[in-house]
């Protein structure tokens, strides 16, 4: 069964046509790769499945999106319980300026968690299932900027996992980051996906290619080709996703 | 005549003036500064700074004017901080940039554009008069909370403004509601900057003279609730000097008022230095 359902999604912002009839599945406790050149709308779809889209003034969007079936375009849709389940990880690291285990308990202290013995078992729970906890378990009370890049990227996929979400997407999470730590990254994806569904926007094909189980190609707001990323990656069925995958276009 | 096409004597020159016009400003500064100190720091006492004022200022001490002094600025700052904080919020978090927010932005600028003496004037016509409040703590505290609105608005506005927009995403993405964006990820980041419009504030109100003669008056006792009337450091100053009554005492209060200006504004300086190199 599938966690997202996109069904006939169109997005303008002003006269611009972003994304075009966009129609894909997104199939839990998997990782979901979307790919494309700069500008073909692959974000722009990622904050279309959190709403984050609402900020920006000029956006209209029709078309459906189904979480568990149900269409989260619909006015009604309580947009608080919807990033609640539906969460974000963002292209540089950015956690708040704030101690390592106030940018933790953020979400659940805005979801009205107020017990400080909870708040500490989340915190704790929620870093040990991005590995941070033993490096950072004496040091909670330090700024979290204090950390490396990779540590402060694990660090908001642990806020984002203190708010238990279901979803979880990734907006080039690793665009920020050097190879070894790009590597580790992908390794926490691919444990994630035992409890998550993921959906991961990357500007980087190999990244695409090891991590994971499905690939859109997205080019000029429209989805080319939709398929387990071994098929996209080796024998894709429109010419525009070979030149893509292949280097010849990018 | 200078070559132009030497670039190395020309930044030299340059340097040198802007060299200059630096040493200027500061030779003014300390000129005044010096001037005041010599005059008045011999008149300045622990007995001229707790002593009621006698015979009209000419003898006496300044107490009653550095408690009403300090009453009108935390009532006036007090009343205009959350007015303004709440305009700004209000600007920059709750509407998109449209026709109004730049009509309450110049109406804002206007404001800030209004001679201090208007405002006294409508204080005294409005609080003084009309509300019958008097001439007291609370006519002078409103007047010049309004003077100082705009100073509080616009670099209130320009605080939350600097705020990366990364923080409310982040915050919303967790399915943070507006307010509690606002109040966790945006405000403490602003704080600073807030702060530094409520300082300059404060120094506009400590040294007002215009606007809190007209609403406050010139009581010479002691302020005992917010509708007794007071006189403020400056404009016993005005007086003692405008009146002759005691050039000696006059440059003792000005002492007094530079010096507490300053310390408020050193205070702040090193809050805010300590605040922002604690959050960075």
């Amino acid at each position: 069964m599938s966690k997202l359902e996109v069904k006939n999604l169109n997005m303008h912002y002003g006269d611009f046509h972003v994304l075009q009839s966009v129609n894909m599945p997104i199939a839990q406790h998997e990782i979901t790769a979307m790919i494309g050149p700069s500008g073909c709308g692959k974000s722009t779809l990622l904050r279309c499945f959190n709403r984050m889209n609402d900020l920006i003034e000029s956006a209209k969007i029709q078309g459906e999106i189904l979480l568990d079936e149900k269409n989260i375009l619909v006015k009604e849709t309580n947009l608080i319980k919807l990033r609640k389940k539906v969460g974000m990880v963002f292209q540089r690291p950015n956690p708040f300026p704030l101690s390592i285990y106030e940018n933790v308990s953020y979400g659940p202290k805005i979801h009205g968690e107020g017990k400080k013995r909870v708040l500490l078992e989340i915190v704790q729970k929620a870093l040990e299932d991005v590995l941070l906890w033993d490096e950072l378990k004496d040091r909670l009370k330090d700024s979290a900027l204090s950390l490396s890049l990779e540590q402060q990227q694990r660090l908001t996929i642990a806020r984002l996992l203190a708010v238990q979400p279901e979803v979880l997407l990734m907006d080039e999470p690793c665009s920020a980051l050097d190879p070894i730590s790009t590597q580790r990254v992908e390794e926490l994806m691919f444990q994630l996906k035992e409890k998550y569904t993921i959906v991961i926007v990357t500007h980087n094909m190999q990244q695409a290619a090891r991590v994971s189980d499905r690939t859109g190609y997205m080019l000029l707001g429209r989805l080319v080709e939709f398929d387990e990323t071994q098929k996209i990656f080796t024998n894709p069925k429109h010419k525009e996703t070979e030149d893509y995958v292949t280097g010849r276009f990018g | 005549m200078l070559k132009l096409h030497q670039p190395l004597l020309v930044d030299k020159a340059v340097k040198v003036l802007f060299w200059a016009l630096t040493f200027f400003t500061l030779i003014i500064l300390f000129f005044i500064l010096g001037f005041l100190l010599k005059k008045g720091l011999p008149v300045v006492s622990w007995e001229f700074l707790t002593q009621p004022i006698r015979d009209m200022g000419k003898s006496g001490g300044i107490f009653p004017s550095i408690i009403g002094t300090i009453y009108l600025t935390l009532l006036g700052v007090v009343l205009a901080t959350p007015l303004g904080v709440g305009t700004a919020i209000y600007l920059v978090e709750y509407t998109r940039e449209s026709r109004m927010t730049r009509a309450i932005r110049f109406g804002a600028d206007c404001l800030a554009g209004i001679p201090s003496i208007i405002f006294g004037m409508f204080g005294f016509v409005f609080f003084v008069i009309t509300l019958k409040m008097g001439w007291s703590l609370i006519s002078g505290a409103l007047t010049i909370a309004f003077m100082v609105l705009p100073t509080i608005i616009r670099t209130a506005e320009e605080a939350l403004k600097s705020v990366p927009q990364g923080y409310r995403e982040v915050s919303f993405s967790l399915g943070s509601g507006k307010w509690q964006t606002v109040l966790h990820a945006v405000l403490p980041r602003a704080l600073p900057g807030i702060l530094t419009g409520v300082v300059l504030s404060i120094g506009r109100c400590v040294g007002e003279t215009a606007a809190v003669i007209f609403t406050a008056g010139s009581a010479l006792g002691l302020p005992l609730s917010i509708f007794d009337s007071t006189r403020t450091l400056s404009v016993h100053f005005y007086i003692l000097a405008r009146e002759g009554i005691s050039m000696e005492n006059a440059y003792g209060t000005a002492v007094v008022l530079v010096l507490s200006i300053l310390l408020i504004n050193i205070f702040a300086y090193t809050l805010m230095n300590r605040y922002i190199s604690k959050n960075s």
